[in-house]
């Protein structure tokens, strides 16, 4: 059994039949090509696979393809625009608030989600706001440079 | 031209990683490529008494189910080896796939290919195994007692080695006249390394040219080749291709050789087509090999004056269901020697059994025996403080190796090279205000409030970079403890290094580009650094023990400076003067003492390879390897402190401050060395305050997700304050003793002594990792 969805990714329309039960996350990855969501824990705690749903912030391992018909879904690799980078993206390279990468993407678009909602948070809102993204290399403490690094750029 | 070493250039490696480009293991595709579900054993031990895979094979879309009787088939080795002997160590065979007995929750009995990565794990789920179920045992002490469900019968009493390093008997008088003596029973707490990706393999067999290309989360390509090809599947070494892509995190999870990598390595075989394996977050923490899991009892003698005499350890080290490539090392020359820490210790003794148990086995994990041997030894500094009325730190100062005593004989093997420990100390005072902080504990105590603050000590040493080669060997090292280094300058005077150091996110070849461009004066953006593929580097030993920079790095070195005298010769050849009235500096040939008969690196790298007005006696090219070997293990050391703040109506702790002085010698990337720390620290703090696998007496993995098993997150941690002292290494051409275990060795006694500082009052001494607050509550509450 499949079913057809139509859904809008990075800014462009994507038609698609796919089986009821294919993760999102495994959509995006597998089908469209789009390795960058990352997956960590497949139960919604790692935040690796975040990617943004109608610009909610959204575990992407934890949500149907099906249910993204009809939404728009951006991923890190519609994050830059005209070759420029994103603010965020600047500030994890700026901080290096990035070492092995693998939870990068995740981080950067929880991190959008967040700067959307509060332009110019605080380090603890920083913290609040990024804990269901987890990093094992940074320890954290350059994430939160990179985030206001960005919120003040783009300010 | 500006110094690039030392100096915090953005990292080359993070443009592909903060857009998406970058590609990881499961990222892959292959043409044909197929995925396999491997099936696992639900219990920590039973006999297989039979296997039916006849639903899971009639699954449309199935290729293939394989079990033991199929490694057997093969003729293939179809083991997992240990690669360090202890005398007289039981080595039990470790099956790929299990034929008659699994030994932990997690092994693994069978395997799926299927078209499909959903498909493959549907049929998984249809292999149906008739397991009968065995007592089991997980504990490590329990694994010791009398009657204890055994894990091997090859090793009677579940002893797997039985290892001591020291004097007891000096040991033994030490106690024997000590004017004071502290002792401690302590845990130290199995950890899951948790890098966050999951490890995953991409297996691609072409049987038209006998040729398998691995990809794989590897911290180490060719070591993973050699026990692959040697041990698992029987292939000729020159036949594999092993490659490192982009790998998420390792902290020594990555270093080991595991059955789940060969097994899918067989399916390719099997099928002649691409095969695909990427475990879920429970299946590797299942099979990953765990950190820590130690008992120990432990204790010190000092003298009237405070002065250390003698250190008694004895510790039961977990080494789980097998033997794991490095395990055994991991409690004994990692663990044992390191137990003098900064102190003149002149009577020591640890002696480690270790123990199979029916779990998950344990191998090196960030920082690797290191961070347990600072555990007992700081600990037990902290109750020295309290038992001799010294404090915290004037019971070290007092105990530290003096300046002046380097370098430094311990008596437990290692020489220390270099090490200055005092002002480490000073300055950690200096930046966390320590006179105030004791006023304001001081203060909170009279008041009788809930809420008391707590300070915590760790001044640790760290044995990093393992060598020499001849040393490790005679200590069972079945590895070479080297590393090699392929610098090519090319026509142009732009460089490639090819680099035996596999990075996994620490940044290599960012640092490793400034090592190059600063020798030869040329742009880091002209050096390309390669590495993490067997094809393309000749041999390596890869990342782990924090042994990039040290040794990864001064291999580098030797090649440029290999280059450079070749360099010369030609300058000379080209200026017509002396090689020996040479000088190289900043990127250009010299005669000395004529600075106009000079030629620049590109003129002579030119000329290397048009070879057309060139030395009769010299041949063409520009390029150089090296194997370095070290004369010595390096030693990083550095005095942290954590100041803790315990609720003891709730038990539960907030870090306060958290500062960490370290010395790691000369520092090349200043920026990617703290972040080598904050990272460590995170972990280290995450053992002692939240981390913790746990094991139910049946060998259930209680914490097998992120569900239960608790990684810190953002909001539990808080901006770590960082300085450095440098006091370079001696015997290296860098100077540079490694930076990637120090937060993790250090912190766990910082925050432990820290916390059962604040609960002095209670006369608390001791509260074993992780530190609950049910634990802290029961503590307080008796």
């Amino acid at each position: 059994m499949t079913v057809s969805i139509q859904l809008e990714v990075n800014g462009k329309p994507v038609q698609a039949t796919v089986e009821p039960r294919r993760l999102l996350v495994h959509f995006l990855r597998e089908d469209l090509g789009l390795t960058g969501a990352n997956i960590g824990c497949e139960t919604s705690l790692c935040g690796a696979c975040t990617v943004l749903v109608d610009g909610d912030a959204v575990k992407s391992c934890t949500m149907l393809a099906a249910q993204a018909d009809g939404a728009s879904v951006t991923t890190i690799e519609g994050l830059a625009r005209n070759g420029d980078l994103h603010p965020l993206q600047e500030g994890f390279w700026e901080k290096h608030g990035l070492q092995c990468g693998y939870c990068t993407p995740g981080m950067i678009l929880s991190a959008n989600y967040l700067l959307a909602q509060n332009p110019s948070p605080s380090d603890e809102e920083i913290r609040e706001g990024l804990k269901g993204n987890i990093c094992r290399c940074t320890g954290y403490h350059n994430i939160v440079e990179a985030v206001k690094y960005a919120a003040e750029r783009m300010s | 031209m500006a110094r690039v070493l030392g100096t915090s250039i953005k990292r080359r490696e993070d443009p592909a990683l903060i857009t998406g480009r970058g590609k990881y293991t499961d990222d892959l595709q292959a043409a044909g490529m197929a995925h396999a579900a491997i099936v696992r054993s639900p219990y920590a031990h039973a006999r297989i008494r039979g296997i039916d895979t006849s639903a899971a094979e009639a699954l449309p879309g199935v290729l293939a189910v394989l079990t033991a009787r199929d490694v057997a088939a093969a003729g293939i080795p179809g083991v997992v080896p240990v690669g360090w002997l202890l005398p007289d160590l039981k080595t039990p065979a470790h099956p790929m796939i299990a034929a008659d007995t699994v030994r932990h929750v997690g092994d693994a009995v069978a395997v799926v290919v299927a078209e499909d990565r959903y498909l493959a794990r549907d049929a998984a789920e249809r292999v149906a195994v008739d397991y009968e179920p065995l007592d089991a045992v997980a504990d490590v002490v329990a694994a010791l007692e009398d009657g204890a469900p055994a894990v091997h019968e090859e090793a009677p009493g579940n002893v797997a080695f039985d290892w001591e390093i020291g004097d007891s008997e000096s040991v033994d008088a030490a106690f024997a006249s000590a004017a004071n003596t502290v002792e401690l029973d302590l845990r130290n707490n199995r950890l899951i390394p948790h890098a966050i990706e999951p490890r995953a393999v991409l297996a691609s067999f072409d049987s038209s040219t006998g040729e398998m290309t691995i990809h794989m989360t590897s911290q180490n390509p060719h070591v993973h080749r050699l026990l692959m090809t040697l041990a698992s599947l029987g292939m000729p070494e020159h036949k594999v291709r092993i490659v490192a892509p982009e790998v998420g995190g390792g902290f020594g999870s990555k270093i080991h050789h595991y059955a789940d990598e060969a097994i899918v390595g067989l399916c390719s075989m099997k099928l002649d087509r691409p095969v695909k394996w990427a475990a879920t977050r429970t299946e590797t923490n299942l099979t990953d090999a765990h950190g820590r899991d130690h008992s120990t009892h432990c204790a010190l003698a000092l003298d009237a004056d405070g002065r250390i005499t003698g250190l008694r350890v004895d510790t039961a080290a977990a080494m789980g269901a097998y033997l794991s490539t490095f395990a055994p090392a991991v409690p004994t020359y990692l663990y044992g020697t390191l137990m003098s820490g900064q102190y003149d210790i002149p009577a020591i003794h640890c002696h480690v059994t270790g123990v199979f148990t029916h779990t998950a086995p344990v191998d090196a994990y960030r920082g690797a025996g290191r961070p347990e041997a600072t555990y007992v030894v700081e600990r037990l500094m902290h109750l020295a403080g309290e038992a001799t009325g010294l404090g915290p730190v004037e019971v070290r100062r007092r105990n530290f190796v003096p300046a002046d005593a380097f370098p430094y004989q311990t008596q437990v093997a290692l020489a220390y090279d270099s090490g200055n420990y005092g002002p480490a100390m000073d300055r950690a005072l200096e930046m966390i205000g320590y006179d105030d902080l004791r006023t304001e504990q001081a203060s909170r105590r009279g008041n009788g409030g809930g809420k008391l603050i707590g300070i915590g000590f760790s001044s640790y040493i760290e044995a990093c970079g393992l060598a020499p080669s001849a040393v490790v060997g005679s200590l069972g090292a079945q590895a070479g403890q080297w590393e090699s280094a392929d610098v090519r300058v090319h026509p142009t005077a732009s460089v490639t290094v090819y680099t035996g150091s596999s990075s996994h996110g620490q940044g290599h070849e960012t640092t490793f580009s400034q090592i190059v461009a600063d020798k030869l004066g040329i742009a880091p953006e002209a050096v390309e650094v390669i590495h993490g593929d067997t094809d393309l580097v000749q041999f390596g030993m890869g990342t782990y023990g924090s042994r990039s920079a040290a040794v990864g790095g001064s291999a580098i070195v030797k090649s440029v400076e290999k280059i450079i005298e070749k360099g010369k010769k030609i300058a000379a050849h080209l200026l017509e003067a002396s090689a020996e009235d040479l000088e190289f500096e900043d990127g250009s040939f010299r005669v000395a003492g004529s600075p106009d008969r000079a030629l620049a690196l590109g003129d002579v790298a030119l000329q290397a390879y048009l070879a057309h007005n060139y030395p009769d006696d010299l041949e063409p090219g520009l390029s150089a390897t090296s194997f370095y070997d070290p004369a010595n293990f390096t030693y990083p050391f550095g005095t942290h402190v954590c100041v803790v703040e315990v609720d003891t109506e709730t038990g539960s702790i907030d870090l306060l401050r958290y500062a960490a002085v370290d010395d790691v010698g000369n520092v090349i990337n200043p920026m990617i060395v703290d972040g080598q720390l904050h990272g460590g620290l995170a972990q280290g703090i995450g053992q002692a305050l939240w981390e913790n696998a746990v094991y139910d007496d049946s060998g259930q993995l209680v914490s097998g997700s992120l569900m239960d098993y608790a990684v810190p997150k953002i909001h539990n941690l808080i901006p770590f304050e960082l300085d450095r002292t440098t006091t370079p290494c001696p015997h290296n051409p860098l100077g540079v003793k490694g930076v990637g275990e120090a937060g993790a060795i250090a912190s766990p006694a910082a925050v432990v002594n820290a916390v059962v500082d604040a609960l002095a009052p209670f006369g608390i001494s001791h509260i074993d990792m992780p530190l609950t607050p049910e634990k802290v509550w029961r503590a307080v509450n008796g």
